[in-house]
């Protein structure tokens, strides 16, 4: 194999506000071969792919060679097509009602304009970059009817064609550089296989590849290096067959805290708040979940775990396949249930998308936080506005909401006081269940901290707290109980002594496989079903 | 950054922005004082005059109520563009009763108010339930309604001459129609429901961020059903009142009005309440563009004038909201991308 280098980075940082989320970073990549790229959320990987993408500009110093040439930064659209650098993301790009032939073809018809489309030729031409690539199909098939492995394939025959590989393989894409970005979060563990083959052929025309994923298993299978990255920086690059699960993973973990966390909740145990029996969801199964009074209970697991769900469903905001809810004793219908039913049972949810689903970013702040409780302001024939500014004043400065302005437009809150607006928002209304979804995604340290002291406070005050979030870290310090899911189920459970942000990574990482806690049945793996979910929430980093 | 500095710019930028609102909720005042001045100077005679007003105000009557109606709909994000045929509903199908059937008006409004409820129910059904685009639906069933409206009662203008209706819709007290004070009290009670109730806010909410209302334990969907319903009935309402007004209707008379309500509620979104469609802003914009089109008209332009005027008057309305809202970010909100990871 040649061992030639395509694609370089040097000294490459990016610093958002206070944060490095990149710093100094050199990373390479070789013809023909995979190269894998792990870290936790917020490690840094996304930037560094979000960099070469263009969408982030990188801080002035780094540098980046593409094939031998330097390209300026920050990446334009333009020079990653002249140099050959393609990306297919997560969520892959296709249109569902399109065919196959009209989502690969897109702009790259061999017809110009108003030209006529040689469609015998164009169809013979994508059937033959199909096959070579694993997938037998027939070009007019529309890309909704293709299972998940199929979409993901025809990505990437996509991809392969704007590098310039045509049908019959003559084409050459050694130089060029491929960035597969987490591709099989939503697949079914069964059909990697193929989607693998898939990046083979890529890496066996002489492309380079670079594939982003959380799951060290599937990295360890496909890649020849790994280079991972931790707190931004790049903590080694190694040759895959040199490595081994706990290696990778140990290079993946470890830092020291700095502790910003209040003290744990020390609550003697209270009665039962809340008890899901048999929850099954798009990807939670049979799930059963009690919290009492008192408790914090962390919900958590690696991307398409199903533990981000869990909240939605038990607020009625989604509808669940199956299972039973009972809050304080009232049941709530889980199929069809709704959040004004769960609100009044004393329950409030808090997702992550605060601009979408927590806040409206157009209204006010005093309308974001009076919304569930207007009513208790219409006396006297109308809305006493006065009250509500009053009011909300109030809680802006209690919750330490800077500037406490309630007139003020939303979206001109910084994050992190939107978020403790919001926790405002709900809070005022003393919820025996409080439910939160990333609760500090995208917040700065000291409203973090702020965030963090209010969920403690409330639950010593008796309310039982259940957080769905990927940090760990945050987790293990805040929670009384984690539970860790894998494929929609739980694999473990910890609490006490062995509550830590290793062990909770060492489950998410590992699953039920070595850690020998309860394992998940190996076939519930294979089960997993995909949704699709294109504006998914809760995983920035 | 330090945390003063922000505190402060962000004070400042907010007072920047209320006042940038506030300019801008009374700018169209301003703009209609200018308009009547131009044409007093142009039409010393003629402009100015107690007839001129009072005719300018008793003709529009059945826009407003139809655009208020309109108003619920926007409000909660739906397009309803079969108001047009609700109005024809209510104004041609009593009309035609009373010819045909010797059926009083009074009844046959009731009748076509009662058939609007269903209309609305079933734009609801079908924009709520089956989640298809209200912008679709009603274009599809208000056509059809039209077509349904114009082969029952048939292409001709039909007279309700001898019915009460007309002399009890159009009485002059102080020299207006009883519709224009009708109209006044249903603006107040619009106004009142959402700028002063639980509803108003929560209506505005299902409108701007449906989601965040659902999350917050709001009914969305019964308020995207009640706004349908209400845009519908308001409508046929409306069409009743033009009937009274004018005494003979056609089949298709509702048609000419859709553009004028959906031009004075996006105008009058940018008024008195800017940023959110409102009673009051929404009777300034009818009349401002009226007062317009008849200073036009005295000066001997045609007919032709009023549809110039009311499609300048949507795309100008629209486009300095959206100016509007753009200059008011720029002033009042800071970036917060750098926060975000």
């Amino acid at each position: 194999m040649v061992t030639e280098t395509v694609l370089e980075l040097h000294g490459l940082s990016k610093t958002f506000g206070a944060t490095r989320a990149l710093a100094d970073v050199d990373f390479d990549v070789r013809a023909g071969e995979v190269h894998g790229l792990v870290g936790r959320n917020g490690s840094g990987k996304s930037t560094l792919i979000k960099v070469l993408s263009g969408y982030h500009v990188p801080d002035p110093g780094g540098r980046l060679i593409i094939g031998g040439d330097t390209v300026p930064l920050p990446v334009t659209g333009r020079a990653a097509a002249e140099h050959g650098l393609v990306f297919v993301h997560q969520d892959l790009g296709l249109v569902g009602a399109y065919s196959i032939l009209e989502n690969i073809r897109l702009n790259s018809w061999s017809s110009k304009g108003f030209e006529r489309i040689h469609w015998k030729a164009e169809r013979a031409s994508v059937e033959e970059e199909l096959s070579r690539f694993g997938l037998v199909a027939n070009p007019d098939t529309p890309i909704d009817s293709l299972s998940q492995v199929d979409r993901a394939i025809v990505a990437i025959v996509r991809a392969m064609h704007h590098l310039g590989v045509s049908g019959d393989g003559t084409g050459d894409a050694s130089g060029k550089v491929l960035v597969l970005d987490e591709p099989t979060a939503y697949l079914p563990t069964d059909s990697v296989e193929r989607l693998f083959d898939a990046v083979r052929a890529v890496a066996a025309t002489g492309a380079g590849v670079v594939f982003v994923s959380h799951r060290t298993d599937e990295v360890l299978n496909i890649t020849d290096r790994i280079t991972v990255l931790r707190d931004g920086k790049l903590v080694d690059t190694v040759v895959t067959a040199d490595t081994d699960e706990d290696a990778l993973v140990a290079l993946i973990l470890g830092r020291a805290l700095d502790s910003f966390y209040p003290d744990p909740v020390q609550t003697p145990p209270g009665e039962r708040v809340l008890t899901v029996e048999g929850l099954t969801g798009a990807l939670v199964k049979d799930l059963d979940l009690t919290v009492d009074r008192g408790e914090i209970v962390g919900l958590t697991g690696l991307m398409g775990a199903g533990h981000d769900e869990i909240p939605y469903y038990i607020f009625g905001a989604r509808d669940a396949v199956a299972g039973h809810v009972n809050v304080n004793g009232d049941d709530l219908p889980i199929a069809k249930s709704t959040p004004t039913d769960a609100i009044a049972a004393g329950v409030a949810l808090l997702p992550a998308d605060r601009l979408n689903l927590s806040g409206s970013a157009a209204a006010s702040v005093e309308d974001n936080v009076a919304l569930p409780v207007l009513k208790k302001y219409f006396a006297r024939g109308r809305l006493q506005l006065a009250v509500v500014r009053d009011r909300v004043g109030g809680l802006m400065t209690d919750f330490d909401v800077r500037p406490a302005v309630p007139s003020l437009e939303f979206s001109a809150l910084s994050g992190g006081n939107q978020q403790k607006a919001l926790l405002a928002k709900w809070l005022q209304m003393e919820p025996s269940l409080l439910l939160l979804h990333e609760p500090t995604q995208g917040v700065d340290v000291g409203s973090k901290a702020d965030i963090f002291l209010r969920i403690t406070d409330s639950a010593e005050a008796g309310t039982a707290v259940v957080i769905a979030s990927a940090e760990h870290e945050d987790l293990a310090n805040l929670c009384t109980r984690v539970l860790v899911f894998d494929s929609g189920r739980v694999v473990g459970e910890l609490k006490g002594s062995e509550l830590s942000e290793e062990r909770i990574l060492e489950l998410c990482y590992r699953g039920g496989r070595e850690a020998g806690i309860t394992a998940a049945s190996t076939d519930n793996a294979a089960q997993r079903t995909f949704r699709w979910r294109p504006h998914r929430v809760g995983y920035g980093d | 950054m330090s945390m003063t500095t922000s505190v402060e710019e962000q004070k400042k930028a907010q007072r920047a922005g209320v006042t940038a609102r506030r300019v801008q909720a009374y700018a169209i005042l301003v703009a209609w004082a200018v308009l009547i001045l131009i044409f007093t100077l142009l039409l010393p005679d003629t402009f100015l005059t107690v007839q001129n007003f009072t005719a300018i105000a008793n003709s529009k009557t059945a826009t407003v109520l139809l655009t208020l109606g309109l108003v619920f709909a926007l409000a909660a994000g739906e397009f309803d563009l079969s108001i047009g045929a609700s109005l024809s509903l209510g104004a041609a199908v009593p009309a035609w009763l009373y010819s045909a059937h010797g059926i009083p008006v009074v009844v046959g409004v009731g009748i076509a108010l009662a058939a609007a409820v269903l209309f609305g129910l079933l734009n609801g059904m079908l924009s709520v339930r089956y989640s298809i685009p209200s912008l679709i639906v009603t274009l599809g069933t208000g056509t059809a309604l039209l077509g349904v409206v114009a082969g029952l009662v048939g292409n001709s203008t039909i007279s309700v001459k001898g019915d009460w209706w007309n002399d009890f819709v159009s009485h002059k007290t102080f020299g207006l129609y009883t519709s224009f004070w009708f109209v006044l009290l249903v603006a107040f009670i619009v106004w009142y429901v959402l700028q002063h109730t639980p509803v108003g806010r929560h209506l505005y909410f299902v409108g701007q961020g449906r989601e965040v209302a659902r999350l917050a334990g709001i009914r969305v969907n019964s308020y995207r059903y009640s706004s349908l319903v209400l845009s519908a009935t308001m409508g046929a309402l409306a069409g009743a009142i033009l009937l009274g007004n004018t005494g003979a209707v056609q089949a298709r008379v509702g048609q000419a009005f859709i553009l004028a309500a959906f031009a004075a509620a996006f105008l009058g979104s940018t008024a008195i309440v800017p940023g959110r469609f409102n009673a009051w802003g929404t009777v300034v914009a009818v009349y401002f563009i009226e007062t317009g089109i008849t200073g036009l008209q005295l000066l001997g332009f045609q007919a032709w004038v009023s549809d110039v005027f009311y499609g300048t008057a949507l795309v100008v309305g629209v486009l300095v909201a959206t100016l509007a809202t753009r200059l008011r970010s720029r002033l009042s909100a800071r970036s917060t991308s750098e926060e975000r990871k």
